[in-house]
């Protein structure tokens, strides 16, 4: 090649650089929306604000706004992604350190388009894909709703993401490879309440920000893999479509009473995330609820639990002869709640074997309730299991696992066991 | 402390006291419940010295100079062993060192009944104090005799007595030939408060360098020689029969014996561990709801629809023609509450040789002593009840059924020691629950914002079934024939049960205060800390606050304005100046609640005030700060009388926020903590602030119960304050908005 | 056959290993600190140190232990020489009737031995499984405070200052 040729090579390209990092910097690019005054609580209509109590139920919002022992909507829970830590921020109507100085146009496009008040791409750990979607009336309460809230004066830690990952204008580009806004139409032969389940649950609730796997660059897989189980804070969430591997159909009075007390009798617990999301959904409109529990259900109408009840293998003898230490650690650690007899056992409470964690294809959810037990998720009455990180180790809780899933378990047989012990304590930290 | 400051104090204390009527020796008695005992034989005598008037009861001296001092009295974890310790270490002159308390044993002690009603002290303590006295009197005097000068010539130190001139006789050579078996005098005084050492000063608890190192301190920490452990086997919950598989129990390994007695059973064993894992497989067993207990109707209005009987128990027309210009009604009420003792209820028995021995943390050892007697069909003097601490009881838990429960198997079992722990699960279904109340208050105000008239109604179960018989033991209902509980009787005033406090100590014009006492209990209740006037504390100090706004007045001086008692106001200004009440600023969601009361009337007076935030959006609150003034009358420890107000206003934060029994109608429905959850760390106030007024001089007030109401109003109060919604019904919490 | 060291002591027991080590500390080795609460592991009372974790004894198989060291509250000192923690507590007084406190004292000490400067949300959280009636927290927090400044340390942001 001569060298005028190499020059002009390299002229085009550092042109054709020049060109996308200008295209790039003109999509990326999103003027900043001036600071209004922090508008009087005393102007918003106390429905209006109402409205949006239940919106911010619905969307969970404080889970991720909210720190352990914080005030509400002040922000620093930590979101660890494979990219580093995210933390909630202060959504309080706080001018300086939270949205006070936010007018509703800059809300708005921060929920619509992902993009702070000053210009800056906000990380999709917070799913404005989901509520690009959200009505213009539901996103006229939340506003009303959050500007009414306490101010809290709180700036939550600095995130921590891997260079080059906290160049913020590069999330231009996962926007543009993965921001779809297709719109929630109505399906008018589904009923009212499925639609408005379907609506609640694909837009605000962001079901699917756990509930579906992730691709590499953390988005969501669409279409047929949609709802097909995910992953969150250290935690499995389970498929909840045809896939779902609960033993007992999840009729929607089922999942009503689940998503609005936190447990559901014929199942478990809610444990992890969805401790909170319970939380949350006990405190918003029960129509919605049923709402969502009414799409849901139907999301789950063809797994295998919903056409027959699987009996409960007991496996007992054979589990102690093939786990004998996981069968002695189970007996002093775990039978005293969870055996029958037990008082838990004998007022109601559900079987070990109902809970769908023993029959999901990988042991994360039953390894993560061992390590870190649980605490009532929707009011200090409720089910409760001290957390065993500390007493245990690595390969006793693999025992006790490997135990479980042979004495009850439906699924795969789950394989390197106390790895997966291992790696559930780092990630769950 | 020099000897000539010493022998001055106590000379002038002895010669002035001669002559003079001794004030503190008129301390309090009360009656009702905490009192019980034999009758009162000796009137003139103070506490229950009026009843054991022997010194011997109370005081012993060993050739060795140790000091035994007995009570009948227990210790809950109040502290009253330092309290009876550092009495009469300071009226007998002895180091503290050298007592030995005796605690309530049928077999020891003097009768003294129930340890309950927050007197102890005044019963107990005056008793003890007076007893001491006239001990060292009765010592002083030998020496003098001995020594042939007068007795007011001499002075004591250090337990023993001297003459200033180099002579000295110790406390154990002059009892060598003093008989302390004489009846006490009423005329000894008590030492003069200079002259005092330990009365007064926080004196650090005797009892927890023990406690704190693991040492056996505890029923449940007791190991007799050839022990075997037991369980019983009972239903879910009170109201329940259990039909357990007696065979495959006797064949569970780890379970030597089966105790049946009718419906009674239990099983017993070697080791604990086996024996958690049979109760458990027992417990698969098929139970059924017992057919005797009657459903409970929807609380708390069910409690107005049950069978009553009505007493108007104070009425009051100073001013018949008072005009009342606005007129306010309310009605407040609280669910079941738990007593709810970390450690479950355990007690050791052994019979051996006829007899039969019971180590219990019951808080009445002789009326559980009768019971017991009735309950084996054996003569009341083979029995015998010796106390053995427990977990924090707070009332009548499930101590004294448990003790009737290991009665009843170490009978089965002769020569064996029998240590029998209830599961959690069994304490939180059977022990009896805190009666549910509810109150109505109506008071009308002039047009100068004066309360004129005021009405205040209270509907209640019985506040104490504490065992006096057989049938009131568990398994007195469950052996074969069965026994019948005794049938609940109100307690009248000036204690009061369910009506306690329900007399307000203000000084209205008009008033009528009516008692509606409800004989029949779907749930099995009993006296639980404070009994009636936890919610009728909380009716009345919520209401006067309701009143105060009303009559656009801060509530503060509306309750001064109503008060005539100096130490009442000066409670009252103490915690409202140590809070700053007067600087306050309320801020959003950000307020302060007042309450005050006098216990019983006649117990300690105290005053709350609380800085609360209320967390919209989660319908949590914070309390950032809690400020307590006491006055107990003279203060023996100061420190115990702090701790036990600091307790108190926690505790009673944990019921009046948090807490309620949870019944299906047919049973109870609590097995655990989860079940039935209480106060964490979390939600402990930011700061608590405990100021004790002391009053040298006056007599022992009791203490241990007094923060319970005026907390429950304060929170109340200042909830309002910070949400604008004013609270009536318990739990507090979850009635409060979750989104402001 | 099982080896269990307990308060630097170790002891051959013959005990069936899923017993839960609390049943073992009270019945077979005579420490009575540990005190039976609920055996669910909810109230702490059973609380003690394995490797300087809080743990609740009455949930922790006695042959899951191995060689881990268990500490109980006889391991922190005697009523003769009182350790500090012992000491904090016992300069502010910090019991009522003391059945919980052992459990509160094992736990402030692992939370002291990761920490000597714990804030006071810290604290209170490091605290949180353990219950008590009688409503000495108040107490408790001040005695971990002091403590915390006997070790050298403090509660950053007390709630209530170590006098
Ligand atoms: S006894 Fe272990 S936690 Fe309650
Ligand atoms: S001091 Fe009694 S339970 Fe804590």
């Amino acid at each position: 090649m001569t060298r005028s040729g190499i020059t002009r090579r390299v002229i085009s390209a550092v042109a054709a650089l020049c060109v996308c990092v200008v295209v790039f910097a003109i999509i990326a690019y999103r003027p900043a929306i001036a600071t209004v005054m922090r508008p009087d609580p005393r102007v918003f209509e106390p429905a209006l604000v109402a409205q949006g109590a239940n919106v911010a139920r619905l969307g969970n919002c404080v889970s991720c706004h909210q720190s352990a022992g914080g005030r509400p909507y002040a922000g620093g829970y930590p979101v660890k992604t494979p990219f580093g830590t995210i933390y909630g921020s202060n959504i309080t109507p706080d001018p300086a350190t939270g949205i006070g100085a936010w007018s509703s146009a800059a809300f708005r496009r921060a929920m619509r388009e992902g993009v702070g008040r000053d210009g800056s791409h906000l990380y999709p750990a917070f799913p404005y894909t989901h509520y690009a979607n959200v009505t213009d009336g539901d996103l006229s309460a939340l506003y009303a709703f959050l500007m009414t809230r306490p101010a809290v004066r709180s700036v939550p830690p600095a995130n921590t993401m891997i260079p080059p990952l906290g160049f913020r204008p590069l999330l231009a580009g996962w926007k543009l490879l993965f921001f779809r806004q297709e719109p929630i139409t109505t399906y008018p032969r589904q009923s009212t309440a499925w639609n408005r389940g379907r609506y609640i649950g694909e837009t605000l609730a962001h079901c699917t920000a756990c509930h579906s796997p992730r691709g590499l660059l953390q988005q969501e897989k669409r279409g047929a893999q949609a709802y097909d189980g995910g992953w969150s804070g250290g935690w499995y969430a389970p498929p909840i479509n045809a896939h779902s591997p609960a033993v007992r159909a999840w009729t929607v009075e089922r999942l009503e009473a689940y998503l609005r007390t936190g447990l559901s009798t014929a199942h478990a617990a809610a444990a992890g995330p969805m401790g909170s999301v319970t939380y949350n959904l006990a405190r918003a409109a029960p129509a919605d609820v049923r709402a969502l529990a009414t799409y849901y259900a139907w999301r789950m109408r063809d797994a295998p639990a919903a056409r027959f009840a699987r009996p409960l293998p007991d496996r007992r003898a054979l589990a102690s002869q093939r786990h004998p230490d996981g069968a002695r650690l189970y007996e002093g650690a775990c039978a005293v709640c969870h055996e029958p007899g037990a008082a838990m056992m004998v007022a109601g409470r559900p079987a070990l074997p109902l809970g769908t964690p023993l029959h999901e294809d990988n042991p994360r959810d039953t390894i993560q309730i061992i390590l870190k037990g649980l605490l009532p998720p929707v009011s200090p009455r409720g089910p409760y299991m001290p957390a065993f990180a500390d007493a245990l180790d690595d390969r006793q809780v693999s025992e006790i696992v490997a135990y479980l899933q042979m004495r009850h378990g439906t699924g795969p047989a789950w394989t390197d066991l106390e790895r997966d012990v291992a790696k559930a304590r780092k990630e769950g930290e | 402390m020099s000897g000539e400051a010493s022998r001055r104090d106590v000379l002038g204390g002895l010669l002035v006291a001669f002559s003079l009527a001794p004030a503190a020796a008129l301390a309090q008695t009360g009656g009702g419940e905490g009192s019980g005992g034999p009758p009162t034989i000796a009137p003139d005598l103070p506490g229950t010295l009026a009843k054991f008037p022997d010194l011997d009861a109370w005081i012993r001296i060993a050739p060795d100079g140790r000091v035994t001092v007995f009570t009948g009295k227990v210790e809950l974890g109040t502290g009253v062993k330092t309290a009876m310790a550092q009495l009469a270490a300071d009226e007998l002159d002895v180091a503290i060192e050298r007592i030995d308390l005796i605690t309530a044993d049928t077999g020891l002690t003097p009768n003294e009944g129930v340890t309950a009603g927050s007197q102890t002290l005044e019963q107990s303590g005056t008793a003890i104090a007076n007893a001491a006295a006239n001990v060292r009197l009765l010592l002083a005097e030998a020496a003098a005799t001995q020594w042939s000068v007068p007795v007011t010539s001499l002075f004591t130190r250090d337990g023993a007595v001297l003459d200033g001139q180099g002579k000295r006789a110790t406390y154990a050579e002059l009892a060598a030939s003093t008989s302390l078996a004489v009846r006490a005098r009423a005329d000894v005084p008590r030492k003069r408060r200079a002259a005092r050492r330990l009365i007064g000063r926080a004196i650090p608890r005797v009892d927890l360098p023990a406690k704190l190192t693991g040492l056996p301190s505890y029923v449940h920490d007791m190991r007799l020689p050839g022990m075997m452990h037991a369980r019983v086997l009972r239903g879910p919950s009170s109201g329940t029969q259990l039909t357990p598989d007696i065979a495959a129990l006797r064949r569970q390994p780890g379970v030597a014996r089966v105790v049946q007695a009718g419906r009674f059973a239990a099983i017993v064993g070697p080791r604990e561990w086996p024996l958690e894992q049979a109760l458990r497989i027992a417990s698969r067993a098929r139970w059924v709801r017992d057919p005797a207990v009657p459903t409970l109707p929807p609380m708390p209005a069910g409690l107005l629809t049950m069978r009553r009987e009505s007493q108007v128990i104070d009425n009051r027309r100073d001013d018949p023609g008072a005009r009342g210009v606005q007129r306010l009604s309310a009605r407040y009420d609280r669910p079941y509450l738990m007593h709810g003792a970390i450690g479950p209820s355990c007690a050791v028995a052994l019979f051996a040789e006829d007899r039969l021995t019971v180590w219990t943390h019951s808080q009445g050892v002789e009326p559980l002593r009768q019971a017991i007697a009735e309950l084996l069909a054996i003569p009341a003097d083979r029995v015998r009840c010796v106390h053995r601490e427990g977990a924090g009881c707070y009332g009548h838990n499930g101590a004294d059924d448990v003790a009737g429960d290991a009665a009843l198997i170490a009978r089965a079992m002769p020569g064996v020691p029998v240590r029998l722990q209830w599961s959690r699960e069994q304490e939180h279904g059977w022990e009896p629950l805190g009666p549910a109340m509810l109150a109505q208050v109506d008071a009308t105000l002039d047009a100068s914002g004066r309360i004129v008239d005021w009405r205040h109604q209270v509907w209640s179960n019985t506040h104490s079934t504490r065992p006096v018989a057989a049938g009131d033991l568990l398994a007195g209902a469950e052996i074969i024939p069965p026994f019948k509980p005794t049938p609940p009787k109100p307690i009248p005033q000036p204690n009061g049960g369910g009506d306690r406090n329900a007399i307000p100590l203000y000084r209205f014009p008009n008033q009528t205060i009516v008692s509606h006492f409800l004989p029949d209990m779907p749930v099995r209740v009993s006296a639980l800390r404070g009994l009636g006037a936890h919610l009728n504390i909380f009716a009345l100090e919520s209401f006067m606050d309701e009143l105060a706004t009303a009559a656009g007045r801060d509530p503060v001086a509306f309750r001064l304005a109503h008060l005539d008692d100096p130490r009442a106001t000066a409670v009252i200004r103490r915690a409202a100046a140590r809070f700053g009440w007067a600087r306050y600023r309320a801020t959003p969601n950000r307020g302060r609640g007042f309450a005050f009361a006098r216990y019983k009337n006649h117990g300690a007076y105290c005053a709350v005030a609380l800085d609360v935030e209320h967390i919209p959006d989660e319908g949590r609150l914070i309390v950032h700060r809690a400020v307590a003034a006491v006055d107990s009358g003279e203060a023996v420890n100061p420190d115990g009388i702090r701790n036990q107000v600091e307790g108190g206003i926690v505790q009673s934060l944990s019921w009046t926020a948090f807490e309620a029994a949870g019944h299906d109608g047919t049973r109870r429905t609590d097995y655990d903590w989860s079940t039935y959850p209480i106060l964490r760390f979390a939600d402990v106030p930011r700061s608590v602030t405990v100021e004790v007024v002391d009053r040298p001089g006056t007599p022992f007030l009791g203490t241990g119960e007094c923060a319970q109401g005026p907390t429950a109003a304060a929170l109340a109060n200042a909830l309002a304050s910070a949400t604008g919604k004013r609270l009536r019904s318990m739990p507090l919490t979850g009635r409060l908005p979750t989104q402001a | 056959m099982i080896d269990l060291t307990v308060n630097g002591a170790t002891t051959r027991i013959d005990i069936d290993p899923a017993t839960p080590l609390l049943y073992v500390l009270r019945d077979d080795l005579g420490l009575h600190a540990a005190k039976f609460g609920c055996g669910l592991g909810q109230c702490g009372a059973c609380t003690v140190l394995v490797d300087d974790k809080p743990v609740f004894s009455c949930l922790l198989p006695v042959g899951a232990i191995g060689t881990r060291k268990v500490t109980t509250v006889e391991g922190l000192g005697t009523a003769a020489k009182p350790g500090d923690v012992q000491c904090a507590f016992l300069h502010e007084q910090a019991a009522q009737c003391g059945y919980c406190i052992p459990g509160m004292m094992a736990r402030a000490e692992a939370l002291l031995r990761t920490t000597v400067t714990p804030t006071e949300d810290e604290l209170r959280t490091a605290m949180a499984p353990s219950l008590c009636r009688c409503g000495t927290h108040m107490r408790i927090l001040r005695a971990v405070r002091r403590a915390a400044v006997m070790r050298g340390g403090g509660v950053v942001d007390a709630a209530e200052p170590v006098t």
